[in-house]
């Protein structure tokens, strides 16, 4: 199906598309720790407005509900809370360095190209208006899965992973016209519970190993303690 | 016939209007920092003096750095040529493919680098390196630009796309956007403007394009100087006109033709505010920085020719 058969309203849900992946792509580029949270904010915002658009496209009324949840969750109350969390910790002005930032986008640009092939034959059993959609909302899965990977800073992956959600809920919205609302409650517990073991977690690993530097855990403090005394 | 005279003014429009755009742009930026704003006829003022003074040539000067600014120049006007600025389908539209279009410029580019090397200062190597290794970064991302509206339109005839773009109306594309915000990106670095680089300054050791001209005089100068000033206009036209060809004159009547003109001179008039406005938020990049930026330019290109694959044909 061609773009031009398309309503207006299904066409703005595919910009929509295509700018929750381009905030993925934001995420994963930018090293700015406040920057970054803003971002997720914005693509919170663009989840929720892209699920109303779904909304009126196939008259879901449940799913005005789960835009208003995804908004006051993913894009005031999430980074709400790891913005206080950041200024806490006192990382405000941190900049991380991405080891090979080029790479890494086009690492990003490759999963898209993945996750269109891969969702290809799941496209064609769908009838439904937004089915182009599915393999974006993957996309963003697999570029959130790539941050945590790429990223050594605890809050930057802790972002990764909140927009592997976001992806997730993206893809139940466009592919079945969003979950049964438990199931979407208990989610959006799921998410806040998170957070707040996250926020705990931070608190924990910088007492511990005085940085939000995961690749430190690596390494066991008294093997090089003893590698020191040795040279 | 008329098509063919039809073409002629519309390149005059496009050779004798670029130095205005530079002024209009230089106006609404002097605005924007508090300044006096030079008056509108500087820059005609300018080429007309450097066309009237002497040209000064170094000893050591090859007969190549004398042919450079004319062929900058003839390359720069041929590339205009293809673009349409009020209408469409005229006789001109048979070479006007975006691909000739590239090749023009960079037959400018060529012999503009290899001037800036012939007398063997340092400043004029310094800018041609420093222009062929950005350049060769901001290529691949104005290909990718025009392989999404190739995708779109099923041809890489500028004419034709802005037909194609006409006829089926206001359709909100992803692709076209990611598309305009990476040619915005690509505009700004090959015409040489801030945050890329300064056209206002001779500061050394930031100047790409500057340094390559540093040893011309004259009519020379002022052609360098022409051609810059076209450049300009050929990205902002190219900008303008297709991703807002709303109001091109599609046949040669002299209604739609007023329109046609009307519509270029507003679009492109927004099109240079929008240019002040962010020179004058923005500060100049490290040069070191640039390829960073270069390459969100090729990421936001390829992003839209991925988003017009996936989302826009689906199956």
């Amino acid at each position: 199906m061609n773009i031009v058969d398309f309503s207006l309203h299904e066409q703005a849900i595919l910009l929509f598309a295509a700018l929750i992946l381009f905030t993925s792509f934001a995420l994963l580029a930018q090293q700015r720790m406040l920057a970054s949270i803003h971002v997720f904010a914005w693509q919170g915002a663009l989840v929720a407005g892209a699920t109303v658009l779904v909304a009126i496209v196939s008259k879901q009324n449940h799913l005005y509900f789960s835009a208003a949840l995804t908004f006051g969750l993913k894009a005031v109350f999430l980074p709400w809370m790891l913005h206080r969390l950041v200024n806490q910790l006192g990382i405000q002005h941190h900049v991380e360095t991405v080891v090979r930032p080029a790479l890494v986008l086009l690492g990003a640009a490759a999963l898209v190209v993945f996750s269109y092939y891969v969702a290809l034959p799941i496209e064609k059993l769908s009838l439904l208006s937004t089915r182009n959609t599915i393999a974006v909302s993957m996309a963003v899965v697999l570029i959130g899965m790539l941050m945590m990977v790429a990223r050594r800073q605890a809050v930057s992956q802790v972002l990764g992973f909140m927009s592997m959600e976001n992806g997730l809920f993206f893809a139940a919205v466009v592919s079945t016209h969003g979950m049964p609302m438990v199931v979407e409650l208990g989610i959006a517990f799921d998410v806040l519970v998170a957070a707040v073991l996250f926020g705990i977690f931070f608190l924990q690993i910088r007492d511990s190993i005085e940085s939000l530097d995961v690749d430190r855990l690596n390494r066991l403090s008294e093997t090089d303690q003893a590698e020191q005394t040795r040279e | 016939m008329s098509g063919w005279l039809l073409a002629l003014i519309q390149l005059m429009i496009f050779v004798l209007g670029a130095p205005f755009l530079v002024i209009w742009i230089k106006q609404v930026k002097c605005r924007l920092q508090n300044r006096r704003a030079p008056s509108f006829a500087q820059p005609y003022r300018d080429l007309g003096k450097l066309f009237r003074k002497q040209v000064v040539l170094a000893e050591n000067a090859s007969p190549l750095f004398r042919m450079a600014p004319y062929i900058v120049f003839a390359a720069t006007v041929l590339a205009a040529l293809t673009v349409p600025l009020i209408a469409i389908k005229l006789p001109t539209a048979a070479i006007a493919d975006m691909l000739v279009l590239l090749g023009f410029l960079a037959i400018g580019r060529f012999f503009m680098t290899l001037a800036g090397m012939d007398v063997g200062t340092a400043f004029g190597g310094m800018g041609s390196s420093r222009e062929v290794s950005l350049s060769s970064l901001a290529e691949p991302a104005l290909l990718m630009v025009i392989f999404t509206l190739a995708m779109t339109a099923q041809s890489t005839n500028l004419s034709s796309v802005m037909q194609y773009l006409l006829d089926v109306g206001v359709v909100l594309r992803p692709s076209l956007l990611f598309a305009l915000l990476g040619l915005m990106l690509v505009a700004v670095a090959e015409t040489g403007r801030v945050p890329v680089d300064n056209p206002a300054t001779h500061l050394e050791l930031t100047m790409v394009h500057e340094a390559m001209i540093l040893e011309y005089s004259g009519r020379h100068l002022a052609l360098m100087e022409w051609a810059a000033y076209i450049k300009l206009m050929i990205f902002g036209v190219l900008i303008v006109n297709i991703f807002f060809p709303w109001g091109l004159a599609t046949d040669a009547t002299l209604p739609a033709l007023a329109i046609g003109f009307a519509a270029m001179v507003f679009k492109l008039l927004v099109a240079g505010v929008v240019l002040a406005v962010a020179e004058t938020r923005l500060a100049k990049m490290r040069v070191f920085r640039v390829p960073e930026y270069l390459n969100l330019a090729f990421l936001l290109a390829l992003l839209g020719a991925l988003s017009h694959i996936i989302l826009e044909v689906g199956v």
